[in-house]
């Protein structure tokens, strides 16, 4: 799998949240998804986004354009240094928020794309990874 | 701040989201359209969503609470014009919205309001004729 390009962004702000989208959505049609996957592949990102926005303190996002073989893919990174997950497999459960949301983001945005990696770390921070292929 | 426009038209309110909404701007219009309702004595709210490109759960959280908050408040909420590929992913995101009744357009939408105002107020008639 090769890297073909990649960009970073800090995201700290609900205006930020807005730019998340708008990038996410260029680099999906760039990249030639569909008008549903690239539906898809933003309101993950405006999830994730948001996650970091009011429970990791900020963070930054890295989006990489993949190939593999002849296939293509968007790999979005969100990484903050906030206070991390106490237990991740709850926190993905659907309904589960420790705030007053809907706890759809996680686990939404993890049947939204093809791949979903988390590491988190109390004390340290959350890094979660989505990948859509087409 | 910059805000979204309500319009009135007769007992109804019209709102057309033409901005993607930075989560402040929702949750002002959330405000504001709960203040309206109450001022003007509104029956029907309708919203007009076909430019948003998207519905994540904050924006699905914000047409919920604005549905539960005008049906308080005696008035119906109808969303129209939501696209397909924002309608399927809500589905895939879980979030399945049922408080809030749809419309494909604004014409329906009306239809909608019209119809289900006009309902209510014959049954409180009936109700009144019984004595
Ligand atoms: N980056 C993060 N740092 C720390 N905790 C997080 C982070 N992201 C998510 N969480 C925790 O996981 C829980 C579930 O997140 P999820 O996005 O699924 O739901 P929510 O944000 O609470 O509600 P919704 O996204 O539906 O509005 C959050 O309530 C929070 O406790
Ligand atoms: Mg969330």
């Amino acid at each position: 799998m090769a890297v073909q390009k990649d960009e970073v962004m800090s995201v700290t702000s609900s205006a930020d949240i807005v730019l998340v989208r708008q990038i996410v959505r260029k680099w999906s049609v760039e990249l030639g998804f569909s008008l549903i996957d690239q539906t898809k592949i933003v309101t993950a990102a405006s999830e994730l986004a948001r996650n970091m926005v009011d429970y990791g303190g900020g963070g930054k996002l890295r989006l990489e354009a993949l190939s593999e073989g002849i296939r293509r893919g968007l790999r979005l990174t969100f990484e903050d240094t906030g206070p991390g997950i106490p237990d991740i497999d709850l926190a993905l459960k659907d309904g589960y928020t420790t705030g007053n949301g809907l706890g759809l983001g996680l686990s939404g945005s993890k049947r939204l794309m093809n791949e979903f990696e988390i590491y988190s770390r109390v004390g340290e921070g959350t890094r979660i990874a989505i990948t859509k292929w087409r | 701040m910059e805000r979204i426009p309500i319009l009135q038209m007769g007992e109804f309110l019209l709102v057309t989201i033409q901005v993607d909404m930075h989560d402040r701007l929702a949750m002002a219009l959330q405000d504001d359209l709960t203040n309206r309702i109450s001022k003007t004595s509104a029956r029907g709210v309708l919203i007009d969503i076909s430019s948003l490109e998207i519905v994540d759960s904050f924006i699905g959280r914000i047409l919920g609470t604005i549905a539960t908050m005008s049906q308080i408040l005696d008035a119906q909420t109808v969303v129209v014009g939501m696209q397909p590929a924002v309608a399927i992913t809500l589905v895939e995101l879980g979030l399945s919205l049922p408080k809030i009744r749809t419309a494909l357009n604004v014409e329906k939408g009306m239809e909608l309001l019209r119809a289900s105002v006009g309902r209510r107020s014959k049954e409180s008639g009936n109700g009144r004729a019984k004595r």
